[in-house]
C-alpha cells in the first residue's frame, strides 16, 4: 500500500486504487466517501458546515460546505473517469450535550441532512452510514476495495 | 470595522493578549486554591490559524483529550475551553478525589464531575474578569464535558467560528503547577463582533 493521502478541516482529495485516504478525528464535520466500484477511482470530503448560504461573502471555500463540495467532487471524479458512484458517509457527532439553541442548533445532524440531501440531488446512492452520536470518528477509505474503516476512542474499529 | 478574524491587527492583538492574561490570572488564582498549590501560567498565546493548525496546536488530532466547554453570551459572545491530555486529567483529580480508581481506560464518574467544575471555576473566573475589564453584561453557561479526540472536540468552536473565513482566532493559556505535572491549556474563542466590542470599550478602534 501507498502512502496514506490525509484530508484536513474543509479540504477532499480523488485518488484511485491502491491509494488510501484518511481524515482524522471528525466531530460534527462530516466525512463523504464516493466510489467508482468499476473503475477503483473515489474520493473523501471533510465538511464542516452544510450549506453555502451561510458563507461571509469573501469566503469562496466551496470545500467547507456540503452543497458546494460534493458538487466539486464529483465533477472532478467524473472528468477522472468515474462514471456509477456510491457513496458512504460518516461523522456529524454531537460533541457536548449543549442544548441545540443558538444559530448552529445541532450542527452534526445540519451537516448529515445537507449531505444526504445534496448526495439525493446528485444522485448518488448511500450504501454505509456510521453518523450522530457522541463521539469523534477517524475514517479511512481503501480505494483498493471501497471500505470504509471507522476508528473510535473505546470503540471496536469497523468496517462498512 | 474587521469582518473576520485575519483582519486583526498587531495592536488589536497585544490588546486580546492582554485580555487573556488577565483572565488567565484571576483562572490561575482560582485553581491555585483548588489545588492548594502555586499555578504558574505561561504569557497567553493569540493565535489566528487554519483550522488543521489549531488543532495540531492543542495536540494533534487524534490526542485522547478531556474537553470542558463553557458558552458566554449577552454583550459577549464566544465559548471558553479547558483541555487537557489524559494523564494531566487523572493526576489533577488524584489530588482532590481519592477514590480508589487506578486510572485505567477512562475517568470515573466522580473524577469527571470534578474536572467538569475545574473547567467551570476557571472558565467563570476568566469571564469575570473580561466582564470587569470592559463592564460589559456576559452570561456564562453550565459547564459541558466531553472526553475525545482532540480534533473531534475542537470541531465544535472551529465549526461555530470558522463560517466567516478559513481562519480561527485563540487566546491560548497553558497552566502548570511544578509539583502536580500539569499541563493544560484554556482557550477562549469570540465571536468577530465581541472583539470590536471588547476593543470599543478600551477606547481602541477595530
Amino acid at each position: 500500500m501507498n502512502g496514506l493521502i490525509k484530508v484536513g478541516i474543509s479540504d477532499y482529495a480523488k485518488a484511485r486504487a491502491p491509494e488510501t485516504i484518511v481524515t482524522y478525528a471528525l466531530g460534527s464535520c462530516v466525512g463523504i466517501c464516493l466510489y467508482d466500484n468499476a473503475k477503483k477511482i473515489g474520493g473523501m470530503s471533510h465538511i464542516m458546515l452544510p450549506e453555502s448560504g451561510m458563507a461571509a461573502k469573501n469566503d469562496n471555500n466551496r470545500m467547507k460546505f456540503a452543497d458546494t463540495a460534493l458538487v466539486d467532487m464529483t465533477r472532478d471524479l467524473v472528468k477522472m473517469g468515474a462514471g456509477r458512484l456510491t457513496a458512504k458517509i460518516a461523522g456529524g457527532a454531537q460533541m457536548f450535550a449543549t442544548p441545540n439553541m443558538g444559530p448552529m442548533g445541532n450542527i452534526g445532524d445540519r451537516n448529515v441532512k445537507a449531505v444526504k440531501s445534496t448526495l439525493a440531488m446528485l444522485k448518488i446512492p448511500i450504501i454505509a452510514e456510521d453518523t450522530g452520536r457522541d463521539y469523534g470518528r477517524t475514517v479511512f477509505f481503501d480505494l483498493n476495495t471501497g471500505i470504509m474503516k471507522v476508528q473510535s476512542i473505546g470503540k471496536s474499529t469497523h468496517e462498512l | 470595522m474587521i469582518s473576520n478574524y485575519e483582519e486583526l491587527n498587531d495592536m488589536h492583538i497585544d490588546v486580546l493578549r492582554e485580555i487573556g492574561n488577565i483572565g488567565a490570572g484571576n483562572a490561575a488564582t482560582s485553581l491555585g486554591m483548588i489545588l492548594n498549590a502555586e499555578v504558574d501560567i505561561q504569557l497567553p498565546k493569540v493565535q489566528i490559524s487554519d483550522f488543521d493548525t489549531a488543532v495540531n496546536a492543542l495536540g494533534g488530532a487524534e490526542a485522547m483529550t478531556v474537553g470542558v466547554l463553557l458558552n458566554f453570551s449577552g454583550e459577549a459572545n464566544g465559548l471558553i475551553m479547558f483541555l487537557l491530555g489524559m494523564d494531566d486529567a487523572q493526576n489533577i483529580t488524584s489530588i482532590l478525589v481519592d477514590d480508589g480508581d487506578d486510572g485505567g481506560e477512562g475517568l470515573s464518574e466522580i473524577k469527571r464531575s470534578a474536572i467538569q467544575e475545574i473547567g467551570n471555576i476557571l472558565g467563570s473566573a476568566y469571564i469575570n474578569s473580561i466582564a470587569q475589564l470592559t463592564g460589559l453584561r456576559i452570561e456564562v453557561s453550565i459547564p459541558y464535558i466531553a472526553i475525545d479526540m482532540a480534533g473531534a472536540l475542537l470541531s465544535v468552536p472551529i465549526i461555530q467560528f470558522g463560517a466567516i473565513g478559513d481562519k480561527v482566532m485563540f487566546i491560548e493559556e497553558g497552566f502548570f503547577t511544578s509539583e502536580r505535572k500539569l499541563n493544560s491549556n484554556v482557550i477562549m474563542f469570540a465571536e468577530v463582533d465581541t472583539l470590536q466590542r471588547i476593543m470599543g470599550r478600551l477606547g481602541l478602534e477595530a
